[in-house]
């Protein structure tokens, strides 16, 4: 458990979005409604060059929050140490507003995998995750948030609905969490279980930030309906109802559009990003 | 049943593998086409990786060659680590060995080419030497001096007219490759890697420098090789690229 002294992360509680080098003028230019940015921490481990110069600039305008793809830390094996370090480094000279990841694996066998892979909710995986969040948090010296993942299928062997190892999460390891709702939605429906429920069940004093981003629609063998969470469109309307939904419970909380397939131009980024302010500013501070 | 992520990273990887027992739709029925999900999110993730990277070697040979040839390569060549901008290290040799397309003899070298724009892109800053360091040498003190060039500075050597086949492969107003090799230098003044053709002397004279010989001992070599080598143009054009960044003086 982290010691307590250390603050929770500290995003403003207002529009984000996710970060893309095309965007770079135009946020330079004019943001609005825009207030932080999201980066992938893994886009930003190069030597140098135009990556980091632009990441720079904007840190010197914008509270940034890196968002990792890659620790791997619902992985059976431990966590790479020399991705581990990259990520101190990162973090030691941005000194990011936030860093956050996700309960997902990625790597095995020192394979890297490139997705966000799913693990049971069983008590070892549970131990295994929060001994690789105390050792990020301890290695970076500051309060991750943890994220819930879009899940395509379950496990046999799961003993722990997902809102209940995340609540375990946060208490045994001081961590936030991250509510992406989106992800929310797709898992619900890809597993049959209700959304609304999922967010009345979340520890909600926990979320440092909540994610929005589009998702597919597909079907699986049988014809039930196969959501695929692919960050290539506008966030879907049943979504912005479920946003509504936890922010009444939640109050404002900073609100990220992620979009990374597909990517739009700037003002259609950034009229997301209004809807977002919008559903921000019906619910009282 | 539980689920290990041996059996879940194989079967990901192999699509003859059958989807691991102990995984459901949620509904009480097994995961099955579910499962695909996963694979296609790193089959496609990994192939559009690589060719954000090798753009030149899709052009080459079409996407649906890119496709087989990167679905083979991936799956012998996982990434090593969760950089992905810097995946496919391994992919032009993988090439020089892949038999279906090893009748297009060039294409290992202009994945070569496009390793070093990207490992251009992404090296170290460094601050130049000013213009004027050169100059200001006596001769003697030159002759014995050591250059160190910049992070970003790379040479590709080829029996190929890499740069012709490269420009024309994005470009294809590009003057048509003509059957000749090119030596291409790679620098980065600022954030944007250029790529130039080195005449046979000078491409010689670098690759001694970033060896680590003497300002004389390189030039001696490359004379040697190429009488028509031009030294002063050259270094002017290392000055005037940024890619000179220190100047080492035997004392
Ligand atoms: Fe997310």
């Amino acid at each position: 458990m982290l010691d307590s002294s250390i603050p929770f992360p500290t995003l403003p509680p207002a529009p984000g979005v996710g970060y893309k080098p095309q965007h770079f003028q135009d946020i330079l230019g004019d943001a609005r409604p825009v207030e932080w940015l999201e980066v992938h921490a893994e886009n930003y481990m190069g030597e140098g060059g135009r990556p980091l110069a632009q990441l720079r600039h904007l840190a010197e305008r914008f509270a940034i929050s890196v968002h990792g793809v890659g620790l791997s830390i619902g992985g059976e094996g431990r966590l790479d140490p020399d991705h581990l370090a990259r990520l101190k480094h990162l973090c030691g000279w941005l000194n990011p507003a936030s860093f956050s990841e996700h309960l997902a694996w990625s790597t095995h066998d020192s394979h890297f995998l490139n997705d966000l892979l799913p693990l049971p909710y069983t008590s070892e995986t549970l131990q295994r995750v929060a001994d690789h969040i105390d050792e990020v948090q301890e290695s970076i010296g500051r309060r991750m948030l943890l994220e819930n993942p879009s899940s395509y299928l379950a496990f046999e062997e799961s003993t722990y609905s997902e809102t209940d190892f995340l609540s375990e999460v946060t208490r045994r390891t001081g961590c936030g969490l991250l509510l992406d709702v989106n992800n929310v939605f797709v898992s619900c429906t890809n597993l049959e279980l209700d959304p609304r429920a999922y967010i009345d069940a979340f520890p909600i004093d926990k979320v440092g930030e909540i994610h929005l981003g589009g998702h597919d629609e597909d079907e699986d063998d049988h014809g039930a309906p196969l959501l695929i969470d692919s960050h290539g469109r506008e966030v879907a309307d049943p979504v912005w109802s479920l946003l509504d939904h936890l922010l009444e419970r939640s109050g404002p909380r900073p609100l990220l559009i992620e979009w990374d397939a597909n990517i739009p131009p700037w003002s259609e980024l950034a009229a997301e990003a209004a809807r977002a302010a919008k559903a921000l500013e019906r619910v009282p501070a | 049943m539980s689920v290990s992520q041996t059996q879940f990273h194989d079967a990901l990887l192999d699509s003859s593998t059958s989807v691991p027992i102990g995984l459901s739709d949620g509904r009480g029925q097994p995961a099955g086409a579910r499962f695909s999900v996963y694979r296609n999110n790193v089959a496609v993730s990994l192939t559009e990786a690589l060719e954000v990277s090798f753009p030149a070697i899709l052009s080459l040979i079409g996407h649906e060659n890119f496709k087989k040839t990167a679905g083979l390569f991936l799956r012998q060549h996982p990434p090593k680590n969760p950089m992905i901008m810097v995946y496919g290290d391994e992919f032009p040799s993988f090439l020089e060995d892949f038999e279906p397309l090893q009748h297009i003899a060039y294409l290992p070298d202009v994945a070569r080419l496009e390793q070093a724009l990207r490992e251009s892109y992404h090296a170290a800053d460094a601050d130049a030497v000013a213009p004027n360091e050169l100059a200001i040498l006596p001769q003697e003190a030159l002759a014995a001096s050591k250059l160190i060039l910049a992070p970003s500075l790379r040479l590709v050597r080829s029996r190929w007219p890499i740069h012709a086949i490269w420009s024309y492969a994005l470009d294809r107003s590009s003057a048509k490759p003509k059957n000749q090799g090119q030596d291409v230098l790679i620098t980065r003044p600022a954030y944007d890697p250029e790529g130039r053709v080195l005449p046979p002397g000078a491409s010689l004279f670098v690759a001694n420098i970033l060896e680590g010989k003497t300002l004389g001992d390189a030039y001696e070599k490359a004379m040697h090789d190429a009488p028509e080598f031009d030294l002063t143009g050259l270094l002017t054009m290392l000055l005037d690229t940024s890619s000179i960044i220190e100047i080492q003086t035997q004392d």
